[in-house]
């Protein structure tokens, strides 16, 4: 149960952080490219999911940006 | 084609439910609040009693408001517009009921311990290991509940507001159960896992990212929901709630060290923690733009309406927290505002603004719905909204100033050379007008308070309340369509979304400790480190039980102002045997990290019975019940067993002679009060003081404090 020093035969540990690092660099990249990307339409759609079948809301948009 | 409607219900009762027990608890949280907040301009206010004195008050204020207020409504909002956004009534009634119940049985349990001085120490997390394992289960349960719903939905997508929600489930877990880690003496008492440096790491790994995920991202995703159903119109930018989601939780997770600037932290972790700290702006002000660009066209409807007031309020509140933040991760700024009375202020404007003002906005916009009327007034929701926000600003504006008063005194050098207020009362003394302007603050918030109280029952009062909403919508079609991009599948894909979720939040969490927990360098071994002996040991006990760390660090840091006013700054080693680590946050009080060998015996034994006996002005309680109490060592070996599982270097069998050595360092210290000073308490307050009271194992490990690396006298400055 001591907890010091347990990880320490891990080899070659320091290559994690890069990893990682690089995983989500790609990850953004990924994301900022779809983000741009996509379909002016599907995204629209997906925003005005809390506003969709509420009978008390009339749905009044003026927004148009996605 | 047309597709055959589903016919369904909303459960609304649970909600109700969360709303009661929130309002319920965010008086209780808010009252303890000022009692706390009047103490520290009238010490007695703690009555003598063990149980209303600050140290043990300050956790349950704390808790009350995060877990019992903001907790309670975060589960309201969350169930209320989980069904709505997925198109299906909630996995289980029994998961629900489970959860509720669970909940407020683990805030009494809470609300018992913490008075009774049971408490793990560590900020936000004090709650001993069995209330841990509960919270465990109960948010288990709050999770299957909550993704049992996502699969059974009709809707085909998923809406951002929930990809929030899933966040803070699975990261709030991860933080919980890893902080937590504990190996327990008794059904009360267990240390930390992890000590020391370590320990302090873990802990505000946990303290940043409970604020990030506990008080951000579930109110982010109820921004994203309830400010769009208030305004009435989507989302200003959908896109940029994406990029919004994904970039805060992959950054949030790293930030924990800019608690521990400066302190015996490894320089390249506060390093990180600065850094990502400041990368922090942009996603929090993305999400603070988006919300409030929602608004755009629709400011008109704001002049009108006191829901939408609050909303603007919460979320530049948020803006403005979330700017501050990253500001004091500087180190420069950071030196000024640690330990100083700018981080309260900072940490009030987040809860009363951001959390406080969007929870009433939703309970304001929940019950006229969920009770099928009107708001009973809106004038009252208005004034509410004018009483609330001066609240704030009397609340922060005054700990702004206390938090400057603080750093601009304790570095304050005079033409010679020396500490300008040698005397740490000096400053106190400045800050007693600010902490009542302050209390003003906190009881016209709660005034507000009490006014939306008045304003929900009567609303409640006047409608009739729909248990059960009747919803329709088609059942959920199974279309793929081929060349979809990947985050769109995603987006249909709750599991695998949790899954990534989950591996953003803990790469950063696992990058910041292996290397600690790993490279023996990073925490420099000094010989000269013991372990505390058992009666220091049931001292330290003591010291945790009564909640000291609240107002007084064990952490000084290399600053000459500070190494001139305490003595030798703190060395990551000294801290190896420390479960938990006491480092605290907050210097209401001086800091105790040299404390050992600093003042006689005889002066403890007086300043803790009251300690305007030795400094006329301080704001310290009296603690007259550890002249009284005697001290339980039935635990001692267990304790030092404890220990040793620990790694605690204690000889093989010393448990078996712990209680020895405890009694004979209870003569030693008992031995070196004067006998004058018995004889003035005997004859001042007819008190006898016996050796195994549990003054002197305080005593005692106050006198050790910090005395292994101490250098002699002589070669430091003495001025404190």
């Amino acid at each position: 149960m001591k907890f010091r020093h347990y990880l320490e035969t891990i080899a070659g540990v320091d290559i994690y952080p890069l990893i990682s690092l690089l995983i989500f660099f790609v990850f953004f990249l990924a994301l900022l490219v779809y983000v741009v990307r996509a379909d002016k339409k599907s995204v629209f759609q997906m925003k005005s999911i809390p506003l969709d079948g509420d009978a008390d809301m009339p749905q009044t948009n003026n927004n148009t940006r996605s | 084609m047309q597709q055959q409607l589903e016919t369904f219900k909303y459960d609304n009762r649970i909600v109700r439910n969360f709303v009661y027990a929130s309002v319920l608890f965010a008086a209780i949280g808010m009252l303890v609040g000022l009692l706390a907040a009047l103490q520290l301009v009238y010490p007695s206010l703690n009555l003598n009693l063990p149980f209303t004195t600050f140290g043990r008050i300050r956790p349950l204020h704390t808790n009350a408001v995060i877990f019992a207020f903001v907790g309670n409504a975060m589960f309201a909002g969350i169930y209320y517009s989980l069904q709505r956004l997925l198109k299906a009534p909630l996995f289980s009634r029994a998961l629900s009921e489970f959860h509720f119940w669970g909940w407020q049985a683990i805030i009494l349990a809470a609300a018992i311990t913490l008075p009774m001085g049971l408490t793990s120490s560590k900020e936000y997390a004090e709650l001993e290991w069995p209330i841990d394992i509960a919270i465990a289960l109960v948010w288990v349960a709050f999770g299957v509940n909550m993704i049992g719903t996502i699969l059974k939905r009709r809707t085909e997508h998923i809406y951002v507001a929930i990809w929030f929600y899933l966040a803070t489930w699975v990261t709030v877990a991860m933080l919980h159960i890893v902080n937590s880690l504990a190996v327990p003496v008794s059904l009360t008492k267990s240390y930390s896992l992890y000590a020391g440096v370590q320990d302090a790491l873990v802990q505000w790994w946990y303290g940043h990212n409970a604020v990030a995920f506990f008080l951000t991202t579930p109110y982010l995703g109820l921004m994203y929901y309830f400010l769009v159903k208030a305004a009435n119109r989507p989302v200003f930018s959908y896109r940029l709630s994406i990029v919004h989601f994904w970039s805060l939780i992959f950054l949030y997770i790293w930030a924990g060290p800019h608690h521990l600037l400066y302190t015996a932290l490894p320089d390249w972790a506060q390093s990180l923690g600065t850094v990502f700290s400041i990368m922090l702006i942009a996603p929090s002000w993305g999400g603070m733009v988006n919300g409030l660009m929602t608004l755009r066209g629709a400011w008109d409807k704001v002049r009108e309406d006191p829901i939408l007031k609050f909303m603007v309020v919460a979320v530049t509140a948020y803006g403005m927290a979330t700017l501050e933040g990253p500001m004091l991760s500087l180190k420069n700024v950071n030196a000024i505002s640690h330990f100083t009375d700018w981080t309260v202020a900072h940490v009030h404007v987040g809860a009363l603004g951001w959390n406080g003002f969007l929870s009433f906005a939703m309970f304001y916009w929940l019950l006229p719905r969920m009770f099928n009327t009107e708001l009973y007034s809106k004038r009252l929701a208005n004034i509410h909204f004018w009483i609330g926000t001066l609240g704030i600003i009397f609340y922060a504006v005054p700990m702004y100033w206390a938090g400057w008063t603080q750093a601009s005194m304790w570095k304050q050098f005079d033409e010679a050379g020396a500490l300008q207020y040698k005397n740490f009362l000096d400053t106190v003394t400045q800050l007693k007008p600010l902490y009542m302007l302050r209390a003003v603050g906190g009881t016209l918030y709660i005034t507000g308070f009490f006014v939306m109280v008045y304003n929900l029952w009567k609303t409640v009062a006047q409608g009739k309340f729909v248990a059960e909403e009747a919803a329709q919508a088609p059942a959920r079609g199974h279309q793929t369509t081929a060349n979809e991009f990947w985050h769109r599948v995603l987006e249909r894909r709750p599991m695998q979304l949790l899954a990534l979720s989950f591996v953003a939040v803990a790469i950063g969490g696992i990058i910041e400790f292996v290397p600690t927990f790993l490279i023996k360098s990073n925490i420099p071994t000094l010989q000269a480190v013991k372990p505390y002996t058992p009666l220091e040991l049931e001292g330290r006990d003591i010291y945790i039980r009564e909640g000291c760390n609240n107002c007084h660090s064990q952490m000084v840091r290399p600053f000459r102002s500070e190494t001139a006013r305490y003595g030798e700054y703190s060395k990551a080693g000294e801290f190896v045997y420390d479960h938990p680590f006491l480092w605290g946050s907050k210097r209401t009080g001086p800091d105790l990290h040299r404390e050992g060998g600093l003042r006689n015996n005889d002066w403890h034994f007086k300043h803790m019975y009251d300690p305007t006996i030795t400094s006329e002005q301080s704001i310290m309680p009296r603690y007259p019940w550890l002249y009284t109490s005697k001290l339980d060592a039935s635990l001692t070996a267990a304790k030092i067993r404890a220990m040793q599982t620990l790694g605690v270097p204690y000889e093989k069998g010393f448990d078996q002679v712990a209680g020895e050595a405890l009694a004979k360092q209870q003569e030693d210290v008992y031995g070196a009060i004067s006998k004058e000073t018995m004889d003035k308490f005997q004859q001042t307050f007819g008190l006898t003081v016996g050796k195994d009271a549990e003054i002197i194992a305080l005593i005692a490990y106050l006198q050790r404090l910090g005395t292994d690396i101490k250098t002699p006298p002589s070669a430091q400055s003495t001025t404190r």
